[in-house]
């Protein structure tokens, strides 16, 4: 995957993650023409388009659009799980998510597709193994390092 | 700033709510204006600068919050100027959370700032030697986040330890694997799994099955670049996929999904698969078809669930194993089925499904095994171009049609993307026409309906068509005796419309004013009513067509001399002979004097029918291959029906750089780039076919390296247009090089420059190149330019750099790469030496890697003084009266880098008899050894 974004039906950008290296300016671009190509789609139309030398996977949730661009060897039907997964990740973790959790939490929003999407490839698809891993470090908070490692050496 | 009163924001936040930051979300959300939002960011800006440059030092938790607020500003697209130090003090935080908002600070937002980087890179190192899962995890997805080559550096060889060491948590390993596939990546020079690889592939089999598939990713990419060393991946991946195949939908626990068991993991197999030929194990073969069969089965199960997750997740897999299958290329019986299966996705009411169907389907049409089921379909085709109300579907229509066309089914397939043309997007209409021109001809049995076709492509979409689609007309037109009174007819037909595209104008004089003579004896069209008819549209057109209208009016005073002195008028009026377009103006001049003074004799030589253009690709289908998308691959099928006899002559080993081949543009009628005269003269015509021809023919770059081993001066490069001469000399670890450039012909190149480059290694370590003059950009014609090159050599090497000449020549560009004649000899000092001496250094040079040897045939006639001298130009010493065969040659050498020196030994033996040479070189350098052994043999 070279990139995700959310964005919302007024042409908002809520989240992006790009994993390959692309200047400042170059984004700024990408996300206005593509967000101006899936805005102007109707409903029931394919979630799958060609853009440059991408192809586009999007799907909206609500008031969100979620959309990955994957290379011309990548799996759109998957793709699409990839997006669905994510937004059950969300959802369980903010428990029935919706765009302001996303807004207020936006770090969270990251540190959790972190844990499910690392370089643009799945990590786990397991929902109870990425939720692990967040929740374990929301318990980790305040905790002294010290501490912690007392406890694994012990 | 902490007010109360704020609306609008969420009643819990979960983890540890930064209050501040939410407060100033919500200030920014209730901004009315752009203005204001500006404004406040501006003054938060400023109160977090104050903060961090304030006296008293923050606390842990205000730094994480305020670094939080820069990156919630810079998300919003502002611009982020300060706060990185701040985030890398976060990054040794003994709270996790700080810590965590200090990666993700830096993965956002990285600077190459090398200070920077090296305080970022040891607060990762201290995090990934900490024994702690959770902080490895961070520092492991701040290297995947940021990926650049300095992180690649520092932590490329360590990664691969921690992803298959004993005692790593499966977390961290599924971590490490896809955070050295982003290394890998971004430079796979520098991750080296050698010693690591058969551990890696082995985690095919790991318990966990997070861990495969994380761990198959990397595999993945890994295997496409080294088959040969992750082969041992193809029956583990067999094995583990017939595993997940078989297993029941609640087997795999968390990892079913929607009651398909591991989804993901089943496609990347199938995905990793890909990489390979199908297993020649019998037993490993016959078990990936049985899951192919499993897989197919499935897609006929009703489903388990009615939500669209589960038939997502069961096609992805269908569809991932359906590429599997047509990659193999095979299994005819698995390759029909596949058909079939797609067949019914067609008509599926999921846009989405009818969407990927007909996208592979395009790739099954290639085959020889389902071309014809997959042409049963194409009622169904036709059907989703006329009625699918989204674009990109009728696009993927139109590409199966054209993939699934032959020539059973090409006038059906040709009217019905003619038809959908009227009304079809703008953004495909180029693409389209390029596509039905290829399809007329390719499929034409009569060149009458080619014809018809290309006609109707310009008065249907006549904007979309390109200057390839209509020379290639007239190319075809010139080359068939058989079609050209047709197209004389159907032209003048064509040409009455008031209306008509300045694309049929040109057609339409290029072919009246070649064989406007075979539809004369009709007084409907007569020689003046076809002129006056071309003349009424001469006004409306543009400067090009005009001129290629008054090279159709000359030649209309030779095929119909009772026209003259109409046109004669037309030319001499004010409006010709004086155009202030100087093109026009010339042609209006000289196309009158030729008139008026050439004999009848002399205007029928130069003004003769155009000779049929030499046959080769066609420049339409070079035009497509540039255009990216799914077309592309029924591009290369349709080269391949080509080489099977189709109309197009051949040529399909044109390399994939397109660019280089001179647009074939200029060869057909050379309208803008030469004088008029010679647009018309068919024997100029037929000489530019030749010159470009001869330029298409590009030498392999390494074609003239070999000529300069042995050698400083001599001619690098020569076609007919242009020779490339070069002298050099070399002293210690140094070299001048000087480039001639000659312009051959009599018009000069524009836009002339030349690149030199260092491909690889040579790049970064081993050769310095700086060219010093720069070029002119121009060329006159007959004249010469001079570059000079200075080369240093800091290590030894292998490659040589490459020369890269680009320019325009009539309009043509033209593109060359040769290598340049740098080779590692050229930075030889002799070294003299007696007999004894050189005996005693052989011998201490004995490692086995030190010694290169090759035993070869002689490729030319073994003359004495010939080798002697090409021993010498190679820039050793040759050494008299030392190998006790006197028919032995014998050198020694050292080699000047700015790193180090290597000596080096050299021995020929020939054998006249055997007409065969042994050759061995030792030096103290094994990669010096190998490298002079391979430069000398191709030499003798």
């Amino acid at each position: 995957m070279r990139f995700m974004l959310l964005f919302s039906r007024q042409g908002k950008l809520r989240l992006q993650k790009w994993y390959t290296a692309t200047a400042e300016r170059d984004k700024k671009k990408m996300v206005r023409e593509l967000m101006q190509v899936v805005l102007a789609r109707k409903p029931k139309m394919c979630s799958f388009l060609e853009w440059r030398d991408l192809k586009i996977v999007y799907k909206r949730y609500a008031s969100l659009y979620f959309c990955c661009a994957v290379e011309e060897q990548d799996n759109e039907l998957i793709t699409l799980e990839v997006i669905h997964r994510f937004v059950e990740l969300l959802d369980k973790y903010f428990g029935s998510v919706c765009e302001l959790d996303i807004i207020f939490n936006f770090e969270k929003a990251y540190f959790i597709l972190d844990e499910f999407l690392m370089g643009g490839e799945i990590q786990d698809t397991s929902k109870k193994s990425v939720l692990k891993a967040i929740e374990q470090a929301d318990l980790l908070q305040e905790v002294l390092i010290y501490c912690y490692i007392d406890q694994v050496d012990l | 700033e902490e007010a109360e009163k704020r609306a609008n924001m969420p009643a819990v936040s979960k983890g540890d709510g930064m209050r501040g930051l939410a407060v100033f979300i919500s200030d920014i959300r209730n901004c009315k204006s752009k203005e204001a939002e500006i404004k406040r960011i501006n003054k938060e800006l400023a109160n977090i600068r104050s903060k961090f440059k304030g006296d008293k030092a923050l606390d842990g938790y205000s730094k994480k919050k305020y670094v939080c607020k820069l990156l919630f500003i810079f998300l919003l697209g502002h611009d982020i100027d300060f706060g990185h130090m701040e985030a890398v003090n976060l990054l040794s935080s003994n709270k996790y959370t700080e810590k965590q908002i200090g990666y993700l600070f830096i993965s956002v937002l990285v600077n190459s700032n090398s200070e920077l980087i090296r305080l970022i890179n040891n607060a990762i190192k201290n995090d990934l030697s900490s024994r702690n899962p959770t902080f490895m995890c961070l520092a492991l997805h701040c290297i995947a986040n940021v990926g650049s080559r300095e992180m690649a550096e520092a932590f490329a060889g360590e990664i691969p330890r921690i992803l298959v060491a004993g005692d790593t948590m499966d977390s961290v390993k599924q971590s490490a694997a896809l955070c050295l596939l982003r290394l890998y990546k971004t430079s796979p020079d520098l991750v080296l799994m050698g010693e690591w690889t058969s551990r890696v592939v082995h985690l095919l089999n790991d318990q966990h099955m997070g861990v495969v598939t994380a761990a198959i990713s990397l595999i993945t990419c890994l295997s496409q670049k080294n088959p040969d060393e992750f082969k041992t991946c193809v029956s583990l991946a067999v094995s583990r996929l017939s595993r997940i195949v078989s297993s029941a939908s609640t087997d795999l626990q968390d990892y079913t999904y929607y009651f398909v068991p591991a989804p993901w993991l089943s496609c990347k197999l199938l995905r990793l698969l890909q990489c390979y030929p199908p297993p020649e194990d019998g037993a490993v073969k016959g078990r990936l078809v049985e899951c192919l069969e499993t897989i197919l089965n499935k897609a006929q199960e009703p489903p388990k669930s009615k939500k669209v997750q589960h038939s997502n997740a069961k096609n992805a897999i269908l569809f991932e194993a359906i590429s599997l299958i047509i990659h193999y290329d095979s299994e005819p019986n698995l390759l029909v089925r596949a058909c079939n299966q797609l067949g019914q996705f067609l008509q599926h009411r999921e846009t989405n499904l009818r969407y990927l169907a007909l996208e592979s389907m395009c790739t099954l049409a290639s085959s020889e095994f389902s071309h014809e089921a997959v042409k049963t379909h194409i009622e169904t085709v036709i059907n989703a171009l006329k009625t699918e109300r989204d674009v990109s579907v009728r696009q993927r229509a139109a590409d199966l049609l054209y993939a699934m066309c032959d020539r059973s089914n090409a006038k059906q397939i040709v009217a019905e993307m003619l038809s959908y043309l009227e009304t079809a997007d703008y953004s495909i209409r180029e693409e389209m026409v390029l596509k039905v021109a290829i399809l007329a001809e390719k499929y034409a049995v009569d060149y009458s309906w080619y014809v018809d076709t290309i006609l109707n492509l310009i008065r249907i979409a006549g904007d979309y068509v390109s200057e390839e689609v209509w020379y290639r007309v007239i190319q075809i037109v010139i080359n068939r005796d058989d079609v050209q009174g047709y197209a004389a007819k159907t032209v003048f037909e064509a040409l009455q419309a008031p209306a008509c595209h300045e694309n049929m104008v040109k057609v339409g004089g290029y072919i009246l004013g070649e064989f406007g003579n075979l539809i004369a004896g009709d007084p409907r069209s007569s020689p003046l009513v076809q002129f006056n008819l071309l003349h009424s549209k001469f006004h409306l057109c543009s400067v090009p067509t005009r001129a290629l209208l008054l090279s159709a009016y000359i030649k209309f005073i030779n095929l119909f001399p009772e026209t003259k002195s109409t046109i004669q008028e037309v030319l001499r009026s004010d409006s010709q002979i004086r155009n202030s377009d100087v093109e026009l103006q010339q042609r209006a001049v000289e196309y009158l004097k030729l008139s008026s003074i050439a004999s009848t004799d002399v205007l029928a030589t130069v003004l003769e029918e155009m000779p049929p253009f030499p046959e080769r690709e066609s420049s339409i289908l070079a035009k497509l291959k540039k255009k990216k998308g799914p077309g592309a691959v029924s591009v290369n099928e349709l080269e391949e029906g080509k080489r099977e006899g189709g109309e197009l002559n051949g040529g399909g080993e044109r390399g994939g750089d397109s660019s280089s081949t001179p647009s074939p543009s200029a060869d057909l009628l050379g309208l803008r780039a030469g004088p008029p005269v010679t647009a018309a003269a068919p024997s100029a015509g037929s000489l530019l076919v030749d010159v470009f021809s001869e330029a298409v023919k590009q030498p392999s770059p390494t074609a003239f390296l070999r000529l300069f081993v042995c050698k400083n001066n001599g001619v690098l490069f020569e076609n007919q247009l242009l020779q490339i001469g070069i002298k050099s000399e070399y002293r210690q670890n140094l070299g001048r090089m000087y480039l001639f450039y000659g312009n051959k012909t009599s018009v000069q190149f524009v836009t002339f420059t030349t690149t030199v480059t260092c491909p690889g290694e040579l790049q970064s370590h081993i050769l310095h190149i700086h060219t010093w003059n720069s070029l002119e950009p121009l060329i006159e014609g007959g004249a010469q330019v001079q570059q000079v090159i200075n080369i240093e050599c800091l290590t030894d090497f292998s490659d040589a750099p490459l020369l890269n000449i680009k320019f325009r020549y009539g309009g043509a560009l033209q593109n060359l790469t040769l290598k340049l004649p740098v080779t590692i000899n050229k930075f030889f000092q002799p070294t003299e030496m007696a007999s004894h001496d050189f005996f005693q250094r052989w011998k201490q040079l004995s490692l086995p890697q030190q010694e290169a040897q090759k035993i070869f045939k002689a490729n030319h006639a073994m003359d004495t003084e010939v080798l002697k001298a090409k021993l010498l130009g190679l820039g050793m010493a040759l050494l008299e009266n030392v190998d006790p065969n006197p028919e032995n040659f014998v050198c020694a050498g050292v080699i000047q880098t700015k790193a180090q020196q290597v000596g080096s030994l050299l021995r020929l033996e020939p054998n006249a008899q055997a007409q065969m040479y042994r050759l061995t070189v030792r030096s103290s350098k094994d990669t010096v050894s190998k490298r002079l052994c391979e430069l000398l043999a191709e030499q003798f």
